[in-house]
């Protein structure tokens, strides 16, 4: 069974043959990787048996198959070294990786679109019950969760907003000023505080109606009922600001990178050419900016697509879901109604969403940055 | 021609006020930027020393407008007053502070070590596993970057309560290794690429083994990259909130669930909330002032060719 699924790989340095490997060894090594592969089925088939009732042999938790996963990918790991020498060396550099990876994802992934396909309500006693799309058309008749997608559609288009200003931020810090590594610090602040603290930094104290100096200056400023999270459009205008002042860092700095990585001559030869400042941007460091502008972008829509944190602690998707995100939504599915079958759904789908949108949005970022250059 | 580029040349050079008024701009920009970066801090930090009338009445500078008061402090346990008394409140918070440190260094680590090495073997082996190549391989460890939390979470939750690692550290540490090993891995293959492969096969002439190689001469190269892959890691790990509050209850729970928590429960006790946050931010605040340069170093790998 193992040897089937081995990693072959060739060293492109010295391709010739392998160090010559003993029979005796490789016997030993299959022998060890079946004996492990048997051993951890084994164990699956015992468990599985046992927590169906048909024999009284067995673990009360899962917890043993986990080591007997651990103890097979040793064996496996073991195997490869013992029946085929340095190959079996490099592949050890991938393979702790590799079946961690697979089964902290595959294994679950599949698990949750199984749980999707169930009605199953942890606080009610009936316990887990199959029944098929009912979960998917129930989704689809959901205005919550239509709403919620629509505020993803809202939220990610802000990140446009964010790269204007990023990209600005990134051009003061690009510019001849004294004091940059102080300035580079304070703005690179705000990325590595925990979204739940500023949540309530500053959506539930600087912006609270009644002391918050947010508010006060809003007073100040001619606004009359300075509340940030009744109005639904102000509360997702607050939600995105408060996000934004997070994560605005991240992106300033992969594009301060790229400015840095620009080369003078090209500036000078559009001055040279006498292009102004206006000009030389538009038509020198704006289109040479671009592949990292799309990296910029790109991770930046990927980290908001997983939104949730800030709206869970400040608005708990209020004022009447008005601000929820996808996950934010079904956090409160799960926390507050502990409906796992029907929120896992919701969440299968977002994942498909999201996978294709990704999809899309890679292959459109290479076609239009291959088009422009 | 040479007369013309100067007289281009020039052009350029601006008036004294053209020349001001942009250093204004600057200047002006950068200040309000700092601001709007470190208003919401400094608010926290003095918050933390008020009391309720300070509070209301939108007190703003300490000294001056209120007098500093160790409230918030010590509803924590932590004024210098109430340090050597026992307090429930302290014991809660510094549990939660171990539990936030022990997983976030320990993903962080694990992360580290499995990563580099896979992307060590990506960058310099081929590998056929089944009929995935190493770019298949690669964009599979890639691709893990856009699963969003709420889609393993329920999953987990299930399977966690029956393996017996629900509300445990080691339950948080592997979720978050699996969260950060994406850009571990993106990190570390930039990094070994750059580091040229004539090293090893030196070291292989010289009969190092495959592993020797890689521990004796490329890890102490590629040292730097991974102190910059552990930071960026730990920084995610640490804010980490949307696993830790559905898979942890009492025993794992971390500092960013305890700071939500508060918020419900208590109503608006600024100062103790003030305080709390602070505590909460702050390591982080000091590794990344400290380290800021491994920080960009690790955000920017591979997005500049």
């Amino acid at each position: 069974m193992a040897e089937q699924t081995l990693p072959t790989n060739e060293w492109p340095a010295n391709g010739g043959p392998a160090d010559l490997i003993a029979p005796g060894r490789k016997r030993l090594g299959f022998a060890l990787m079946a004996a492990a592969t048997l051993g951890l089925l084994a164990v699956i088939a015992l468990q599985i048996l046992y927590k169906s009732e048909v024999t009284t042999l067995g673990f009360e938790s899962w917890q043993p198959v986990v080591y007997a996963y651990v103890l097979w990918g040793v064996a496996l790991g073991a195997g490869q070294v013992l029946t085929r020498g340095e190959d079996g060396q490099r592949a050890l550099f991938l393979l702790p990786a590799l079946l961690f990876t697979i089964a902290m994802v595959i294994f679950p992934t599949l698990f949750g679109f199984y749980i999707a396909l169930t009605d199953w309500n942890l606080s009610s006693f009936a316990g887990r019950r199959f029944n098929g799309l009912d979960n998917f058309w129930q989704m689809l008749g959901d205005p919550y969760y239509r709403n919620a997608l629509f505020n993803m559609v809202l939220y990610v288009l802000a990140v446009a907003v964010e790269y204007v200003i990023a990209f600005g931020l990134a051009l003061l810090l690009n510019a001849q000023i004294r004091a940059r590594k102080f300035f580079r610090v304070v703005f690179l602040l705000p990325l590595m505080l925990s979204p739940v603290a500023v949540s309530w930094m500053i959506g539930k104290s600087l912006m609270e109606y009644r002391f918050g100096p947010a508010a006060t200056l809003a007073r100040h400023l001619g606004w009359d009922n300075p509340a940030f999270f009744s109005d639904p459009i102000i509360a997702r205008i607050a939600i995105m600001v408060l996000d934004a002042w997070t994560f605005i860092p991240f992106m300033m700095i992969m594009l301060l990178a790229g400015l840095q990585a620009m080369s003078r001559e090209v500036l000078e030869a559009a001055r040279v050419d006498g292009a102004n400042a206006w000009q030389t941007f538009w038509q020198v460091t704006f289109p040479l900016m671009l592949p990292v502008s799309v990296t910029a972008l790109i991770l930046r829509i990927i980290f908001k697509l997983k939104l949730a944190d800030i709206i869970i602690t400040v608005t708990s998707g209020g004022p009447g879901g008005a601000t929820d995100s996808v996950s934010s939504f079904i956090y409160r599915e799960y926390r507050d109604r502990s409906n796992v079958g029907y929120g896992t759904m919701l969440a299968m789908a977002y994942l498909v969403i999201i996978v294709v949108f990704v999809t899309w949005l890679l292959k459109f970022a290479n076609r239009f940055v291959r088009n422009v250059n | 021609m040479s007369v013309q580029t100067t007289e281009y040349v020039a052009s350029e050079i601006r008036s004294p006020a053209s020349f001001l008024a942009s250093r204004v701009f600057i200047y002006g920009a950068l200040a309000f930027w700092a601001f709007i970066c470190l208003f919401p801090i400094y608010w926290t930090i003095t918050t933390s020393f008020k009391t309720a009338v300070d509070v209301t009445q939108g007190h703003l500078i300490p000294f001056v407008d209120f007098q500093p008061d160790w409230k918030g402090w010590r509803s924590l346990g932590l004024s210098p007053d109430s340090i050597f008394q026992t307090s429930t409140v302290r014991e809660e918070f510094l549990k939660r502070f171990m539990n936030s440190v022990i997983t976030s260094v320990g993903a962080s680590s694990l992360a580290i070590v499995i990563g580099s090495l896979a992307a060590y073997g990506l960058t310099r082996y081929r590998y056929h596993f089944a009929w995935f190549k190493n770019e298949d391989i690669s964009f599979f460890f890639l691709s893990q970057l856009i699963l969003p939390p709420v889609v393993l979470a329920l999953p987990f939750l299930v399977l966690y309560r029956e393996v017996g690692l629900l509300d445990t550290r080691v339950g948080l540490i592997l979720l978050y290794t699996l969260m950060v090993l994406p850009i571990v891995i993106w990190i570390m293959r930039d990094q070994f690429n750059s580091i040229p492969v004539e090293l090893e096969e030196a070291a292989l002439v010289d009969g190092l083994s495959i592993w020797g190689a890689f521990f004796r001469i490329v890890m102490p190269i590629a040292l730097p990259g991974m102190v910059a892959a552990f930071i960026l890691a730990m920084v995610l790990c640490w804010n980490e909130y949307f696993f830790a509050a559905l898979l942890t209850s009492t025993d794992a729970k971390t500092i960013p669930v305890m700071v939500a928590s508060q918020t419900g429960s208590q109503g608006i006790n600024w100062w103790s909330m003030a305080a709390l946050a602070t505590a909460a931010i702050a390591p982080l605040a000091v590794i990344g002032i400290a380290l800021e340069r491994y920080l960009i170093m690790g955000m920017t790998a591979g997005a500049v060719k």
